[in-house]
């Protein structure tokens, strides 16, 4: 048996049936990092010898009867969320080798649930980006085309559970980092809504718009991981303190009666006619489930990407300024100390240095009202005609991005066209709502295309069983 | 929106940014094209309409006044690029 091939769900299984011990299954894993991730290039640091000894200790907590959800599971963690004692980068040169004195929240849960941490996945700096090309250490390959960008800014995450290097993987989604690169490696990745999940240790880029959004292969094990991680937590105070309910029972596949939303501004010029033939697809398999399928409107989605990248680069110039060279990462020494600030802040790559810049401009004097002032409302429009809608249907059902995932070095020097991969989730960033990414297809040339859900605020039972009656519905 | 070069020198200058002759043009042209983008949103009459700044807002959230364990210094200080005495080592801002 190749364990490498099980879904998180079949390992699971297999773990509480003894049939394996966790430092097997760890150890294959590392293994197959090793033969395979040269190519993929999705991890940035493999924490083999941590992982190996959690792997032990998943066993030894086993033998004395421990039954926690994940024990033993082999997971991957995308690089911006805090992990005491191995190095977080946030895949930016500026915290070169910067070792967190602390956990993160979700890196806390998934200890407590027995999960095995593998390593940490590559990320755009700071998350900034839509193909995980703005690393600033390396390129990650999409699995299924290796010329190709496994999308981003969690493309690490999303490829290394597409190739079969972790079982599941964490991620975050600010304007579509986990939807869109599960859409591109043609994995499933839940985005939930904002506070569901603590922010607690996750490097932040856009404080009002960052979420911890989980990777699985099937609907289920991106649901298994969830379990896990979401909950209220006094250290963010801007987490949710409702119970977390059991969205694995949830996932019965009975959709009969649920009214799906199609918003005829989802569907637009710019999107490749394979995207959305899969897509219509795949919303008249809900309809033959015994969905409802209604047309609607969410009449300012064109407006979503403007007021996105007013407001986006505006939090994070402000989150960004702690990056001065006295606390922790690299110095470079300048004449005096604002100019060492400086020296050090051109560590930063192009697109964060952009996005700062941005941010700055949109939030000085005498700008503030015509730029960042201006996004904020729109974003009350956006966040109203979801409100409206969801009066209407319990969940809309869209594409993930116009296209499937594009060359490496296609869109790098042409920031709005990379912008422009986001365009369908960043909507949900700003609303109150949640989304996720399940496959549905393949385009011609043989690049997976994703099925976007999205559902109303805290909806995320609805959204996943909506996922898992269409995924057990088309699964051979 | 066209920003100038002077504009964006300004700018660099408040994002604490050192940037090259050849990147201070580069961002003046990026920054403009995303600008120019953005005026997208004066289509919109925006007067009666309030901000979000959250997607689920919540005010003032509180918690006991209540003395805790922090992180011991030793973890505090572990990522510092210079320290002395327990403390950050930064060059002097104080002129003699």
């Amino acid at each position: 048996m190749d364990v490498t091939t099980l879904t998180l769900t079949q390992l699971r299984e297999a773990l509480r049936r003894k049939e394996i011990s966790s430092v097997e299954v760890t150890q294959a894993m590392l293994d197959r990092i090793v033969a395979a991730d040269n190519e993929i290039q999705s991890y940035l640091t493999i924490s083999d010898e941590l992982a190996l000894a959690q792997a032990a200790e998943a066993d030894r907590r086993r033998a004395q009867g421990d039954d926690s959800p994940l024990l033993g599971v082999p997971v991957a963690i995308k690089d911006i969320i805090c992990t005491k004692g191995i190095p977080t980068t946030a895949g930016s040169k500026i915290l070169e080798n910067f070792i967190p004195p602390y956990d993160a929240f979700v890196v806390e849960k998934l200890k407590d649930a027995g999960a095995v941490i593998l390593g940490k996945t590559n990320t755009d700096e700071f998350a900034m980006g839509s193909s995980t090309e703005n690393s600033a250490y390396v390129v990650t390959r999409n699995p299924w085309d290796k010329s190709r960008v496994p999308g981003g800014s969690s493309g690490g995450s999303a490829a290394a559970v597409a190739a079969h290097l972790a079982y599941a993987a964490l991620g975050t989604d600010t304007g579509g980092s986990v939807r869109q690169p599960a859409s591109f490696c043609g994995v499933v990745g839940l985005r939930p809504t904002y506070g569901r999940i603590s922010r607690w240790g996750v490097i932040a880029f856009a404080s009002s718009l960052d979420q911890v959004g989980t990777f699985g292969r099937t609907v289920a094990d991106c649901t298994a991981l969830f379990q896990v991680v979401a909950g209220y937590d006094r250290r963010d105070s801007t987490s949710l303190n409702v119970p977390v309910p059991d969205y694995e029972a949830a996932l019965t596949g009975d959709i009969k009666g649920l009214r799906v939303g199609v918003p005829k501004e989802y569907f637009i010029e710019g999107i490749e006619p394979e995207v959305e033939t899969a897509v219509r697809a795949a919303i008249a398999k809900l309809e033959e489930l015994g969905a409802e399928i209604h047309e609607i409107s969410l009449p300012h989605t064109r407006y979503a990407l403007p007021a996105y990248y007013l407001i986006a680069p505006a939090e994070a110039s402000a989150n960004l300024g702690r990056y001065d060279g006295i606390r922790y990462g690299p110095r470079v020494p300048g004449k005096d100390m604002i100019d060492t600030v400086k020296q050090t802040r051109a560590l930063f790559g192009p697109e964060v240095r952009r996005r700062i810049m941005l941010g700055t401009y949109a939030l000085s004097a005498g700008y503030y009202d015509q730029y960042y002032g201006r996004a904020l409302k729109v974003r009350t429009l956006i966040k109203n005609d979801f409100k409206t809608a969801f009066e209407k249907v319990d969940v809309i059902a869209a594409p993930v991005s116009p296209t499937t995932a594009f060359k490496i070095g296609e869109r790098v020097n042409d920031p709005l066209s990379m912008y422009l991969a986001d365009i369908l989730t960043l909507p949900v960033n700003l609303s109150a709502s949640c989304g996720l990414s399940v496959p549905c297809g393949f385009d011609s040339n043989g690049l997976p295309i994703g099925l976007q859900l999205i559902g109303d605020t805290l909806a995320e039972a609805t959204i996943l069983n909506v996922a898992y009656a269409y995924e057990q519905a088309t699964s051979e | 929106m066209n920003l100038t070069l002077e504009d964006v020198t300004k700018i660099a200058h408040l994002a604490r940014l050192a940037l090259t002759e050849a990147e201070l043009i580069q961002y003046q042209q990026q920054l403009s094209a995303v600008l120019d983008y953005a005026a997208m949103l004066n289509e919109l009459d925006l007067d009666n309409i309030p901000p979000t700044t959250h997607a689920i807002s919540r005010h003032n959230v509180m918690r006991e006044d209540r003395v805790e364990p922090s992180l011991p210094l030793e973890d505090v200080l572990f990522n510092a690029p210079q320290q002395a005495d327990n403390q950050f080592l930064i060059q002097s801002v104080l002129e003699e």
